[in-house]
């Protein structure tokens, strides 16, 4: 009887365990949001545009800096381009059929928060946080995938302690910036001057 | 109690009848409390069960529904944003009170009566914990959410308010459940050691050998197991006020007229006890009479918690007093229009049911004859409850639906939804109490034992009989047991 009671003792705790540590891996955006990575209408290499051929984000992203969203550039950005480069690539055809239809290219949206988490592009953006910091090094993605959680205990990571992620706002887009040596001079600096103090009440992102 | 009349043949309480009547002895007492639970079930028993799963599945089903549908099922609306789900909350938890009273703090008083019916009062208490804990966890609305009640370290890196007496609640009441079930089950050993003894199935012999934790009723184990029933019982006993005290804190703490009040721990905690001896006087009336355990549970039994419920009815009547005197004393225009309001508006009626069964029917009980009279008992222990249930009404939603803008004022009806979801309520709690007196023995046969005048280890024909001991073997609680 003992051995029974000691056996179901343990198997309990065993079982405790494992179903705990189940939600615990499986059940985090780590696990369950990292790397999601839809294919999209087009065959689009942010490698070759950012990357190879070093455009910068905001040419597309246009709106970024002043607004809540990284908009969706229109087909007519594409076109500024692509109305001379690459006009017999078949790869481009949805692009082409767009601009001759009038209607816009139903692009799979990647980075997804909850309706209820209120986010703007351009406020992180004045504050020195990078393109970078959320979205991984595009520049070296063929397609984009989902690099950070977007859960709302990482977002508070950095909204409790900003300083590794702060950087002159004039490079927020450059994927290959590297720290001076005065860097926390630097951040102290910026952070006065900016008055930068990422709140933590719930308002703040959940109006 | 001392015994103070030495000359008495067979030992007896001075001033008392015996607690059990008929003298049995050890054996009988065994034979009769498992009896119940070897013989095949009764064709009522099983009636019952069907009756009482019925409503439970009612209850499922309302829950169900509420999940699917949301909040909006029920009455609940601005302003009256708490409706009979927190009414019922506080009803279950109070109804558990008598239980843990019963068993700690009567066991710390010596008070010997317990022993007949703390078994199944005590189990009362869980089942009624049970269906308290239905509520908080089906009110919040997002129940995929409920887990954010508990202090869990989650990805969103979000932590309940410490300053929220709701939080509160919830370490107080699965404290509570804890420690009642612990102290119920401890003390269980010995009767699932007597049960795992008769039995004649290998199965029901491997199943009661399990639960009944190796006991053998040496000496040594009697002498453990009752240092730790005497701490569970001084575990549990701060928990009989503690609990409805951290309830009422729901209340007390808020800013509203009505429930800002200081005396609502005290005043809840009588309450509590006061619904839980009705709930405890019901259930003991029915089960006693349907199976003819009238020589146990004792009608002295029932004087015996028609006393306490009376005295706790007068204490809840004292603060329904002191409310009115303080919302005149205080001065303060909202407070006296809430207790205006409650008393006098458009729940009057809700009031004044409350007051009657409340304040004006335990007064009837100074008449020994009707403390010991079982129909009026049974019929005021109902009524008491219905009172109870509406003293919660009344202050949850009188208290809310007239706020301060008499633009938002309102009258809150529940919905089937409402009804149904607390009748359902009662079927779970009936499903429970008619497994548990069918399968565990709803008396705690080692300890009735324990007060059979065959327990005392003092002759008390006059031998050697000094005062001293005399008084001393009165308090023993160490006596032969099985």
């Amino acid at each position: 009887m003992n051995g029974l009671l000691l056996a179901l003792g343990a198997g309990g705790g065993l079982i405790l365990v494992l179903v705990v540590g189940f939600f615990w891996y499986y059940g985090s955006p780590k696990f369950t949001d990292v790397g999601y990575r839809p294919s999209q209408p087009i065959d689009y290499s942010h490698k070759l545009h950012a990357g190879d051929l070093g455009m910068d984000c905001r040419y597309c992203h246009s709106q970024v800096e002043q607004s809540r969203h990284a908009n969706l550039p229109a087909t007519s950005v594409c076109m500024n381009c692509h109305s001379i480069v690459g006009t017999d690539n078949e790869k481009l055809l949805p692009l082409r059929e767009s601009w001759a239809n009038q209607e816009p290219i139903e692009w799979n949206r990647v980075h997804m928060l909850p309706d209820y988490a209120y986010f703007d592009h351009s406020a992180h953006l004045r504050a020195g946080v990078s393109c970078l910091s959320c979205h991984g090094n595009v520049a070296e993605m063929e397609v984009v995938s989902q690099k950070q959680p977007l859960s709302m205990g990482w977002c508070l990571d950095c909204h409790r302690n900003p300083d590794p992620h702060l950087r002159p706002p004039e490079e927020v887009t450059n994927m290959y910036w590297k720290p001076p040596a005065d860097y926390a001079e630097f951040v102290k600096r910026f952070k006065e001057e900016k008055k930068i103090n990422p709140p933590e009440n719930c308002s703040a992102c959940h109006r | 109690m001392s015994a103070a009349n030495e000359q008495t043949q067979v030992y007896q309480f001075p001033e008392d009848e015996p607690l059990i009547l008929g003298n049995p002895t050890f054996k009988d007492v065994t034979n009769r409390v498992l009896g119940v639970l070897e013989a095949k079930a009764p064709r009522g028993w099983w009636l019952s069960l069907f009756a009482a799963a019925s409503l439970a599945a009612v209850l499922f089903g309302m829950i169900g529904w509420l999940f699917w549908e949301g909040i909006g099922v029920w009455g609940v609306n601005v302003p009256v944003g708490w409706g009979w789900a927190i009414v019922n909350f506080v009803f279950w938890v109070g109804i558990g009170h008598a239980g843990t009273l019963i068993s700690a703090i009567l066991f710390l008083l010596r008070q010997k009566w317990r022993t007949s019916i703390n078994r199944f009062a005590e189990a009362m208490t869980l089942f009624a914990v049970i269906c308290a804990l239905v509520f908080p966890g089906i009110h919040v609305g997002r129940v995929w959410a409920v887990y954010w009640m508990f202090p869990l370290p989650n990805q969103m890196a979000m932590w309940p308010n410490f300053r929220s007496p709701l939080l509160w609640d919830v370490f107080a009441v699965s404290t509570y459940f804890t420690c009642s079930l612990l102290f119920w089950y401890v003390g269980l050993v010995p009767d699932l050691a007597t049960m795992r003894d008769r039995a004649t199935s290998t199965i029901r012999k491997k199943i009661f050998g399990l639960l009944s934790l190796g006991w053998r009723g040496g000496n040594r184990q009697w002498k453990h197991y009752e240092v730790a029933y005497l701490l569970l019982a001084g575990i549990s006993t701060p928990l009989v006020l503690s609990v409805h005290s951290v309830v009422s804190t729901d209340f007390a703490t808020s800013v509203i007229p009505g429930w800002h009040t200081t005396i609502f721990p005290p005043y809840f905690v009588a309450g509590a006890i006061f619904s839980g001896f009705a709930m405890v006087m019901t259930l003991a009336i029915i089960t006693r009479k349907v199976y003819g355990l009238e020589d146990y549970i004792t009608d002295n039994h029932m004087e015996k918690m028609v006393k306490i419920m009376m005295l706790t009815g007068m204490m809840v009547g004292l603060a329904y007093g002191t409310e009115f005197f303080i919302a005149w004393y205080s001065g303060n225009p909202y407070e006296a229009f809430a207790l205006h309001n409650r008393a006098f508006g458009p729940y009057a009626w809700a009031y004044w049911i409350m007051v009657s069964c409340n304040v004006i029917l335990p007064q009837l009980f100074w008449i020994k004859k009707l403390r010991r009279n079982i129909p009026v008992l049974f019929v005021g222990s109902l009524l008491v409850n219905v009172g109870m249930w509406f003293e919660r009404f009344v202050i949850v939603v009188t208290s809310l639906h007239r706020d301060y803008l008499p633009a938002n004022w309102d009258y809150y009806k529940p919905t089937i939804f409402d009804i149904g979801t607390f009748v359902g309520s009662f079927g779970l709690f009936l499903t429970l109490f008619l497994l548990f007196i069918r399968f565990l023995p709803m008396i705690a046969i080692s300890e009735v034992k324990n007060v059979l005048p065959a327990a005392d280890p003092h002759n008390y024909e006059g031998h050697h009989g000094s005062e001293e001991k005399h008084a001393s073997g009165d308090l023993g609680m160490e006596g032969a047991k099985s």
